[in-house]
């Protein structure tokens, strides 16, 4: 049982803690590798960071549901779930610096949940938080030894945006969800518009 | 492809419908994304405001997001501020209700009072 029915969520999540700590960067990673069977998740930020103990402490929801509040249980659910699939967890942090959390999967696994709505949770990450900047890695190594990648820096975005445009305007809302879309074609090819698994 | 060329043009176009219209952001659309609200369907509730606001050409709304606000039983929650009155508090929006919500409250200015929290003051 996952809290969680896609990936993308638990990205989001994780997404919303850097927010907190005060980024103006957010780095989206993701690595699907079919020949090593491997997923992995990374999220970068450049916000407050967080002491040792805390990092420690952070993937125990006992401790952190009871004394760290403001993180909350996505961290824990991320890391139960990396680690019923045949993945591992991360996090490391250093005060005023940022933090960095990934989590692999073995990517066939069958409990492994799908990556699901990408577009939309990118969408999310870029429209609802305005203050911060997103770069999208995503690479995807083909069981055929071919290699696909697709990116979005929202930082090209808004140097031609600039300040007096925003995401939520329709028209940049239709142009975001179609680069992402196109992003999803390339990378598991054409006709495909979503992770289906 | 979609090029950045592209997003000038677009950036043109609505710059100048501004220029004509003189308008600015008249509804500010918050949805509260902590763990509890994405667990419950924040996620997929913002993709349909998104879609809403893009199929309607809607173009004065900001739409954001917010931690959770320790209302986790009534997630996902949205809350809709037209210019500066009164922010209306929705519990349980889902995707299915997002039509009806940018329809009538955020297009057309009633608030649905049989979606807004109850405030127990």
């Amino acid at each position: 049982m996952t809290v969680f029915r896609e990936l993308s969520q638990h990205l989001l999540d994780i997404f919303e803690n850097g927010a907190k700590a005060g980024a103006n960067l957010i780095v989206l990673n993701i690595v699907e590798d079919f020949n090593a069977d491997r997923l992995v998740l990374e999220l970068r930020d450049n916000g407050s960071g967080m002491p040792a103990e805390m990092v420690r402490r952070i993937a125990d929801p006992w401790v952190t549901t009871r004394t760290t509040r403001k993180v909350g249980l996505g961290i824990p659910f991320l890391k139960q779930a990396a680690e019923m699939c045949g993945g591992e967890f991360g996090i490391e942090s250093e005060l005023g610096v940022g933090t960095r959390t990934w989590a692999s999967f073995q990517h066939s696994h069958i409990d492994r949940p799908p990556l699901g709505d990408l577009v939309g949770t990118v969408l999310c990450m870029v429209v609802g938080f305005p203050m911060l900047d997103v770069l999208y890695q995503h690479t995807v190594h083909a069981a055929t030894g071919a290699t696909q990648e697709f990116n979005l820096d929202t930082r090209e975005l808004r140097a031609v945006l600039g300040a007096e445009m925003s995401f939520s305007d329709p028209e940049v809302l239709g142009f975001l969800r179609e680069m992402l879309e196109e992003g999803q074609a390339i990378l598991y090819g054409e006709g495909t518009t979503t992770n289906a698994e | 492809m979609k090029s950045l060329e592209e997003l000038q043009k677009i950036k043109e176009r609505a710059l100048e419908r501004r220029r004509m219209s003189a308008e600015g952001v008249r509804v500010r659309v918050v949805v509260a994304m902590g763990t509890c609200g994405i667990a419950a369907g924040a996620r997929d509730t913002m993709t349909a405001i998104l879609d809403e606001l893009e199929k309607q050409k809607v173009t004065d709304v900001a739409v954001t997001q917010t931690g959770c606000i320790g209302l986790c039983e009534y997630e996902p929650i949205v809350q809709v501020q037209i210019g500066d009155g009164e922010m209306v508090t929705y519990g349980k929006l889902s995707a299915e209700r997002v039509p009806a919500l940018v329809e009538k409250h955020v297009v057309g200015g009633e608030p649905i009072a049989e979606w807004a929290i109850k405030q127990t003051a």
